[in-house]
């Protein structure tokens, strides 16, 4: 087997899988954070139960968030070495910086939340869980910042027969990458929408049984009712910062990957004032379209381009000068390598896999869609003081309120990735010559097994205890007091 | 004059100053996740009933995802100092490491996981998920750094060696020798941690086997001193190394009394002394080579070495102010977590009811 596809398949398998419970850390700790200082500040239960309830769901993701992170962080070095010796000066600073600012973060306060409730002061407490979260969000800089430098690897030089920063002003440029500063806010909105979505669907799923079934303590319908309504407004108000930033993002894009912008549109021709295709049949070099719904001038509001450049002309325009941005300019780093890449790799196909990138692209934009509208109609079926039926509807839109953008967020990474292609680091560095030349396929094959089969347990493992907790519903909660007596039951212990 | 540290000039001084931060990094990992190991080790072995192991278990339920980012933090900066050597290390070991992760992966579900369900079954078998999981690690890591010792083989850039070539006789010492260690370590910290039948059994555990990690401590230093001391054209740090082992062995015997005499602290303290000082003596010896045979035939710069597989000036500089700003400050919350779950914990303490609170 080739080991470069072994090992595409499996950073792409493990990193989907890794990010499906990224986006629920991301924005689940922040929204109990929240939670917890309502109960702080009013010093009511039902913030507690609130606070408990969802707090569980989220550690239950997290542990698994943390396990499958560690796999990435080893991945770069075991499987793709050579890529990891070009860039390790540029791409490993924000990776240790990020175990040293974030993860140390993070996992210390978790330990601290988890168990400090009976430990430490109220507040001092809630500072614990805020300090996660901003934790998980560190973490989203430093990620972003050198997945962005692989999009568009701006403060670099070839030195030494590697990458290298182009010195403290190289550094500031790849925090200051225009890609990255669309794509965090983009990432984070998204990662609310899901953690949105999430407590308004189990809510909401919640209030409907309540409706029907009486509560089953008193409160239980007000406080399902208050995080539906939370849950759903944080959606809602996070698929406007989506939209807009994903917006920028196009824009962004355009400019420095026009390639990832034709694939995504399938735009096989240099097109003024383009249509955005909303959904097409055709064949794949875009000479035969047998059915298909068309947004006239929106692909050339998308990429900010009247003339948007097609496929056909980007790979003539490849063949001919080597990679360029969208205004015929190259970075440094992209310059000096062109002409080893146009020598090495003869008749290397600048374009990405089109029909990916076109359906990833819209499943990205349609699942998002579908969080957005069902979290308005929740709002509009808990409007004033309203209950909802249960019924197959209602918790159909409940399940598919979380589920909608959380894939949205796969298929967002999807389309990012695999619209790179050919390139590790746009324009610098083919896929192939990144992978490990002393690590044979057989190697690779058994760690994707392994890794197939750990990961595919513990989901069975994971999803089963999250729904179980979910069903449950609201815990009973006694206001926890700084404990004194030291052969008391802790307040938690695993 | 006895020179301790004599190094050779031309290595780079940000170079060593950055072996140095990834040598103290791996030493907080070893330290921190050494009784971490040891103690999800003994899960089976001091728990008798489902308390006694709840009880084991919390000791380190607070901390040890904290401590597990020692390690992530030590991969991060090898990374972003000496790409050439994460880049050649992580694909040479292809295997161990895969290993490693495995035992990371079960032993970080075990304990959250293992609080969310009440059936014993369940939770026998997250435990042996924790067991399994400190053990893979303490054992790779063992044979890892043994293999480090003696050199591993490369063309001067790749590791050539089979991973069965892994598994000499040193390297095989080295294993079961880390695996001891952190037990004892595991065990003086379970005793420090506290109090009733799980303290004396720890104690005992500790006492006993405390002298076998000696014994074991002490074949690992003699033999790593004597055919494979740490003298090389990056420097002579051979009487450094010998005086780092030494302590090793010295400490390890001593917490053996200590923790036979009941004093836990001072038990806990030399254990960890042990491992630190142990480890001191491995990365004297790998300073320059960073681990990989040295073919002097060939000039440093066409070598796999401090020297080549360091970064840019640029970036290393970078790096240490970030690591001088916040190491510090995560060295001051780290400590803090500790203090705040300092009490010593018995049975008494776990709640009857599994799913408690968060």
């Amino acid at each position: 087997m080739d080991p470069v596809l072994l090992a595409r398949w499996q950073f792409g398998i493990t990193t989907v899988y890794h990010y499906l419970f990224v986006p629920i850390t991301i924005g689940m700790s922040m929204l109990v954070a929240i939670l917890q200082t309502f109960w702080v500040r009013t010093g009511k239960e039902a913030y507690l139960r609130l606070t408990k309830f969802f707090g569980k769901l989220f550690l239950i993701n997290f542990a698994l968030g943390v396990v499958t992170g560690i796999v990435q962080e080893f991945q770069f070095g075991m499987n793709w070495s050579e890529y990891s010796r070009f860039v390790g000066d540029v791409f490993g600073a924000p990776l240790a910086l990020e175990a040293l600012l974030a993860f140390f973060l993070e996992s210390t306060f978790i330990g601290l939340w988890i168990f400090g409730w009976d430990k430490l002061p109220k507040k001092l407490h809630l500072m614990t869980i805020y300090l996660a979260a901003i934790g998980t969000m560190l973490s989203a800089i430093f990620i972003l910042a050198a997945n962005s430098w692989m999009q568009n690897p701006v403060g670099t030089v070839v030195n030494n027969g590697r990458a290298e920063l182009d010195g403290v002003g190289g550094f500031l440029e790849v925090l200051t990458n225009p890609i990255f500063l669309v794509t965090f806010p983009h990432v984070i909105s998204a990662a609310y929408m899901v953690a949105g979505g999430l407590m308004a669907g189990i809510a909401g799923w919640h209030l409907a049984k309540v409706n029907r079934d009486g509560e089953a303590k008193p409160g239980d319908a007000a406080a399902y009712r208050f995080a539906a309504r939370f849950g759903a407004w944080v959606l809602l108000v996070a698929s406007l910062v989506a939209i807009g930033s994903g917006d920028l993002q196009s824009k962004a894009m355009t400019q420095v990957q026009p390639m990832k912008m034709a694939a995504a549109e399938a735009l096989f021709d240099t097109t003024k004032n383009a249509s955005f295709s909303v959904v097409t049949i055709g064949n794949l070099d875009g000479t035969k379209a047998v059915w298909e719904i068309r947004i006239p001038g929106l692909l050339s509001f998308m990429s900010g381009e009247e003339e948007v450049q097609g496929i056909n002309d980007l790979r003539e325009q490849f063949a001919e000068q080597g990679f360029l941005q969208n205004d015929g300019t190259q970075h440094t780093l992209q310059q000096q390598r062109a002409a080893h890449i146009a020598e090495a790799y003869p008749g290397l196909d600048p374009a990405p896999n089109i029909p990916v990138s076109y359906w990833s692209f819209r499943l990205m934009i349609g699942l998002g869609m579908i969080g957005t509208v069902l979290a308005a109609l929740t709002l509009w079926v808990l409007r004033k003081d309203r209950l909802p039926k249960a019924g197959p509807l209602w918790t159909a839109m409940m399940w598919a309120m979380p589920l909608g953008p959380l894939f949205a967020n796969s298929f967002g990474w999807i389309f990012t990735e695999m619209g790179r292609q050919p390139w590790l680091v746009a324009g610098v560095m083919p896929t192939a010559s990144g992978v490990s030349t002393s690590v044979p396929a057989s190697s690779v094959l058994i760690s994707m097994i392994v890794y197939t089969l750990i990961y595919g347990g513990l989901a069975v493992i994971e999803v089963w205890l999250f729904l179980k907790f979910a069903k449950k519903g609201l815990p009973d909660v006694a206001p926890p007091e700084l404990q004194t007596d030291p052969d008391a039951p802790m307040t938690f212990a695993y | 004059m006895i020179h301790l540290l004599e190094t050779s000039a031309s290595v780079p001084t940000l170079a060593t100053v950055w072996f140095l931060l990834a040598t103290v990094l791996w030493l907080g990992y070893f330290f921190l996740e050494g009784f971490d190991y040891g103690v999800a080790m003994l899960i089976p072995v001091l728990g008798k009933n489902e308390k006694d192991k709840r009880v084991i278990v919390n000791t380190i339920g607070p901390v040890w995802d904290g401590n597990e980012v020692w390690l992530l933090t030590a991969g991060g900066a090898m990374f972003a100092a000496f790409p050439g050597w994460y880049a050649s290390l992580f694909s040479g070991l292809y295997l161990p490491l895969l290993l490693v992760l495995v035992g990371l992966i079960l032993r970080g579900v075990a304990f959250e996981y293992r609080s969310k369900h009440p059936d014993t079954r369940y939770r026998n078998m997250l435990d042996w998920f924790a067991t399994v999981g400190s053990f893979l690690p303490s054992l790779v890591f063992g044979v890892g750094f043994a293999n480090f010792v003696i050199g591993l083989a490369n063309d001067g850039l790749h590791f050539t060696g089979s991973f069965w070539s892994l598994f000499g006789p040193f390297a095989l010492l080295g294993g079961v020798m880390l695996v001891v260690l952190f037990l004892v370590h595991g065990s003086a910290f379970i005793a420090l941690k506290t109090k009733g039948h799980i303290h004396d059994r720890a104690e005992a555990f500790g006492a006993k086997f405390g002298w076998a990690a000696t014994v074991l401590v002490a074949l690992f230093v003699i033999c790593q001193n004597v055919f494979w001391p740490a003298n090389s054209e990056f420097g002579d740090f051979t009487v450094a190394a010998w005086i780092a082992g030494v302590l090793s062995i010295a400490s390890i015997g001593l917490a053996t009394v200590m923790i036979g005499k009941g004093r836990d602290g001072w038990g806990f303290v030399l254990t960890g002394l042990s491992v630190v000082t142990l480890f001191v003596g491995v990365f004297l010896r790998m300073y320059g080579n960073l681990g990989f045979a040295q073919d002097t035939s060939v000039p440093v710069t066409e070598r796999l070495n401090i020297v080549t597989a360091a970064s840019s000036e640029t970036t290393l500089t970078i790096m240490t102010v970030a690591a001088v700003i916040f190491v510090p400050i995560v060295l001051a919350y780290q400590a803090w977590s500790y203090w705040v779950f300092h009490k010593r914990i018995s049975t008494k303490n776990i709640p009857d009811d599994v799913e408690t609170a968060a």
